[in-house]
C-alpha cells in the first residue's frame, strides 16, 4: 500500500512536469508573436528617433540609397513611405483582378457544377499552383512573362517597362487562385442545402440559384477570403523582388516600374551594412508598418470567418 | 389548364417561354464561364510547368571536348604537385590539336572553349594517380559554358556575337573528328556554387536544405504536437485558449519575410548567433511552420473519438497516459501528414532565409549547423539574378530538383493520409 501511494506521488509529479513541458510548447506561439513585436517595435523606435513618423508616414519620396551618409539622414526626407504602399496596393490590386473573377468561378463551377469525378481531379491540380515556391513564380515572372508582356506592349505601340507592376501582380494572381477558390469552395459548400432547394422549388435555375441565393448567403465568408488574399499579396516577397522594380514611383499606370513594401525590405537588408545606419532600421519600421496592415486584415477576416461558420452550425 | 385561362394565358405563356429561353442561354453562359475559369487555371499550371521543363533539361547535360593531355613530367614536379600548373597541360594540348593558331590573342581565344574546371579535372586525376604523370591520354574534359550554348542551339552560329569566325571554324572541326560529345551533367549533382555556370551545382544549397530541414523538423514537430496536445486535452476553455487560438491563427497567415526580421532581430543581433547558418535559418522556419503544424495536429486529436479517451480512463489510466497510450498513437499519421506539408512549404520558403544572410555565395559543401550556407530556394534566386546566360538553364534545372521534391513530398503525404485515413 505504502510503495503504491509513493509510485503514485512520483508519478503525479512526473505528469505535472509533463504538463509544464506541453504548456512551454503552446507559449511558443505566444513567445513568437512577442518576438516579433519586440524585434520589428525596437528597431523602429530607434528608427522613428531619426526620422519623424509624419515623415515616414506622409512623406511622398522614398530613396534610402542617397541617405547613406550621415549627413543626409533626415535632412533629406527620404523616407516617405506613401510611394512604397501605393505601389504595394497596386501589385495587390492587380493581383485580385486576376485571381478573384477566376478563382471564385472555379470554385463555384467545382462546387455546384462539376461531377465528383472531375472534382477529385481538377481540385489537387489547382492545389499544385498553390504548393508552387514563390521563388519559382519569380523565375517565372521575370524571364518569361515579362520579356512576353514587353514585346506585347512594344507591338502595340505603348512603354512597357521591363519590372512592370503588371508583370508582378499577373504572376501573383494566378498564385492566389487557389487560395480564393478553396475559401470559396469551403464558404459555398457551408451554405445549407435546404436554400438551395427552396430556390430550386420556385423554378429558378442553377446559376439563378447560386447568383441570387448561394453567393449573397456566402459572401461574408467570400469577403473575408478575398481580404486574407489581400494580406498574402501585400507580404509576398519573393515574385516582387525578382519582377517588380527598385525605385519607388508614385504612379498609376501598371505599365511603370513600381516597389513594394517587402522589396524594399529586402533591398534594404540584404549585404552588409552597419546596424544602426537609417537606411536598415527604415527595413524593420517597413516591417512593422506590413505586420500591422497584415494583421488588421487578417484579424478583420478571420472574425468574420468566425462569426459566418457559426451562423449556419 | 391552358383552355380555362382563355385567351390572355398564351401571352403569358409566351412571355414565359421567351424568359425562359433567355435563362437557359445565361445557365449556359454561366457555365461556360465557369469551365473557362478552370481551364484557365490549369493552361497557367501547364504553361509554368511546361516554360520550366524546356528551359531546364538541357542543363541535364554537358558538352565536353576530348584532348589530347600529355602529362609533362618537367611541369609536374613531384614535390610541387599541389600548386602545378594544370591549366599550361590544358593549354598545350588544345595547342597541339589546333598546331596552326599563332598569336596571343587567337591563342587566348582557343584557350577560350575549355572551362577553367578541366584544370581541376586534371589536377584531382593526378593527385589521386601519380601513376599518370609522363603519360599521354586523351581525355573528355568539361567545355565552357557558351560552347555548351552554342552546341544547345541558344546561341547562334553567327561570328560577331560571343563567338568569332575563327572560333566557329575549331568548333565545326572539333565536331567533325567527333571530339565534342553531351553527356549526362554530373557535376551537376556533386559539386557547390560556382561563378563559371558550367561548373556550378546544386550539391551545395542541397545539403543546406537538408541541414536546414532536418533542424525544422526536430523541432517543430514535438513542440507542434506538444502545443497541440496541451490546446486539446488539458487546456480549458476559457479567455486563454481564445487567446491561444487568435494567436496560432494570426502567426499562420503573418508575412514570411516578418519571421525573417524575427530572426535578424532576435537571433542574430541579440542572441548573437551565427549569420548565414543553417541553425538560423531552422529556427525561423520552424518557427514560420509551427502554426500549420499546430492547427493539422489539433484537427488530427479532435478526429480520435472520445469514447477511446473514456474506455482509457476507465480502466483506471492517468489523463497523461490516455494522450500518451492511446489519443497521440491514433492521431500520428494526420500529425505527420500536416508536418509533411509543413516541411513542404518550409522547403520552398526563400524571403525569411534572405533576412538573415543565406544569400552569400558559398563553394563549399556545407557540413555542419553553424557553417555558412544556402538553400536551394536562394540558390535558384541567385542563379536567377546572375546575367550569364547559361545560368538560366541551371535555375531552370535546380527548380525541377525542387519541384520534384516537393512533389515527393506531397505525394508521400498523400499516401500517408490514404493509407491510414481511418473513419470513427
Amino acid at each position: 500500500m505504502n510503495r503504491i501511494r509513493y509510485s503514485r506521488r512520483t508519478h503525479k509529479q512526473i505528469e505535472y512536469v509533463v504538463k509544464c513541458l506541453l504548456l512551454a510548447c503552446a507559449l511558443v506561439a505566444v513567445l513568437t508573436t512577442v518576438g516579433i513585436v519586440l524585434s520589428v517595435v525596437f528597431e523602429s523606435l530607434h528608427f522613428f528617433a531619426k526620422i519623424p513618423l509624419k515623415d515616414f508616414l506622409f512623406g511622398l519620396k522614398w530613396s534610402p540609397q542617397t541617405a547613406i551618409r550621415a549627413d543626409q539622414v533626415g535632412s533629406s526626407g527620404a523616407f516617405g513611405v506613401v510611394p512604397v504602399f501605393t505601389g504595394t496596393l497596386m501589385i495587390a490590386l492587380i493581383a485580385m483582378l486576376v485571381s478573384v473573377p477566376i478563382g471564385l468561378m472555379s470554385a463555384i463551377f467545382l462546387a455546384e457544377y462539376a461531377s465528383s469525378k472531375v472534382r477529385t481531379v481538377v481540385k489537387p491540380l489547382l492545389e499544385i499552383l498553390a504548393g508552387i515556391p514563390t521563388v519559382v513564380y519569380g523565375f517565372f515572372a521575370a524571364l518569361t512573362v515579362a520579356p512576353m508582356i514587353r514585346d506585347l506592349g512594344n507591338s502595340l505601340g505603348l512603354e512597357v517597362s521591363s519590372e512592370s507592376a503588371l508583370v508582378a501582380g499577373l504572376v501573383m494572381g494566378v498564385m492566389i487562385i487557389p487560395f480564393i477558390s478553396s475559401i470559396t469552395d469551403d464558404v459555398i459548400n457551408a451554405v445549407p442545402q435546404a436554400l438551395r432547394e427552396g430556390s430550386y422549388g420556385l423554378g429558378a435555375t442553377r446559376s439563378e440559384t447560386i447568383r441570387k441565393v448561394v453567393l449573397p448567403a456566402a459572401l461574408p465568408g467570400i469577403a473575408s477570403g478575398i481580404l486574407l488574399a489581400v494580406s498574402r499579396a501585400v507580404g509576398e516577397t519573393m515574385i516582387v523582388v525578382m519582377a517588380a522594380g527598385l525605385s519607388a514611383n508614385l504612379t498609376a499606370n501598371p505599365l511603370a516600374a513600381v516597389t513594394t513594401v517587402t522589396v524594399q525590405i529586402v533591398t534594404l537588408l540584404v549585404g552588409d551594412q552597419e546596424f544602426d545606419s537609417a537606411k536598415t532600421l527604415a527595413a524593420f519600421a517597413l516591417g512593422l508598418l506590413l505586420f500591422i496592415v497584415t494583421l488588421l486584415l487578417n484579424i478583420i477576416a478571420l472574425q468574420t470567418v468566425k462569426k459566418y461558420r457559426e451562423q449556419y452550425d | 389548364m391552358t383552355k380555362s385561362m382563355g385567351s390572355d394565358s398564351s401571352t403569358v405563356i409566351e412571355r414565359v417561354e421567351r424568359g425562359l429561353s433567355r435563362r437557359y442561354r445565361a445557365e449556359k453562359r454561366f457555365r461556360l464561364i465557369g469551365v473557362g475559369a478552370i481551364i484557365l487555371s490549369l493552361f497557367f499550371l501547364v504553361i509554368l510547368f511546361g516554360d520550366i521543363l524546356i528551359k531546364g533539361l538541357p542543363a541535364f547535360s554537358q558538352t565536353q571536348i576530348k584532348i589530347t593531355i600529355f602529362f609533362d613530367p618537367e611541369r609536374l614536379p613531384l614535390d610541387k604537385l599541389e600548386s602545378a600548373d594544370f591549366e599550361a597541360l590544358v593549354k598545350s594540348g588544345l595547342r597541339s590539336m589546333f598546331p596552326q593558331v599563332r598569336g596571343r590573342r587567337s591563342k587566348r581565344a582557343l584557350y577560350k572553349l575549355v572551362s577553367s574546371g578541366a584544370a581541376y579535372e586534371l589536377r584531382k586525376r593526378v593527385l589521386h594517380n601519380h601513376d599518370l604523370i609522363g603519360k599521354t591520354k586523351d581525355l573528355w574534359l568539361i567545355a565552357d559554358d557558351e560552347l555548351d550554348l552554342l552546341l544547345k542551339g541558344d546561341i547562334a552560329r553567327v561570328p560577331g556575337g560571343r563567338f568569332n569566325q575563327q572560333q566557329l571554324d575549331w568548333i565545326e572541326k572539333l565536331e567533325r573528328d567527333g571530339n565534342l560529345r553531351q553527356r549526362f551533367n554530373l557535376n551537376f549533382f556533386t559539386s557547390g556554387d560556382s561563378r563559371d555556370p558550367e561548373l556550378a551545382g546544386v550539391l551545395g544549397s542541397l545539403s543546406g536544405t537538408v541541414l536546414t530541414l532536418m533542424l525544422t523538423f526536430l523541432l517543430s514537430f514535438p513542440i507542434g504536437i506538444g502545443a497541440a496536445v496541451y490546446l486539446e486535452e488539458f487546456l480549458k476553455k476559457g479567455r486563454f485558449s481564445d487567446f491561444l487560438e487568435v494567436n496560432i491563427n494570426n502567426l499562420a497567415a503573418v508575412p514570411s519575410i516578418i519571421f525573417g526580421l524575427l530572426g535578424l532581430g532576435v537571433f542574430i543581433n541579440f542572441c548573437g548567433l551565427p549569420r548565414s547558418a543553417p541553425l538560423v535559418g531552422g529556427l525561423v522556419l520552424t518557427l514560420m511552420t509551427l502554426p500549420t503544424i499546430i492547427i493539422s495536429s489539433r484537427a488530427a486529436i479532435k478526429a480520435v473519438p472520445p469514447s477511446v479517451r473514456e474506455a482509457a480512463l476507465g480502466l483506471g489510466a492517468s489523463r497523461m497516459q490516455t494522450v500518451f497510450h492511446h489519443v497521440i498513437p491514433l492521431a500520428m499519421p494526420g500529425m505527420l501528414t500536416g508536418a509533411i506539408i509543413g516541411m513542404a512549404r518550409a522547403l520552398g520558403e526563400t524571403a525569411p532565409l534572405l533576412m538573415i544572410g543565406m544569400v552569400a555565395f558559398i563553394v563549399d559543401i556545407p557540413k555542419s549547423f553553424n557553417a555558412a550556407a544556402t538553400v536551394l530556394p536562394v540558390q535558384i534566386y541567385l542563379w536567377a539574378d546572375s546575367p550569364e546566360r547559361a545560368f538560366q538553364a541551371r535555375t531552370s534545372a535546380a527548380i525541377i530538383i525542387l519541384l520534384f521534391f516537393l512533389i515527393l513530398m506531397n505525394a508521400s503525404a498523400v499516401y500517408l493520409r490514404r493509407k491510414f485515413e481511418r473513419r470513427w
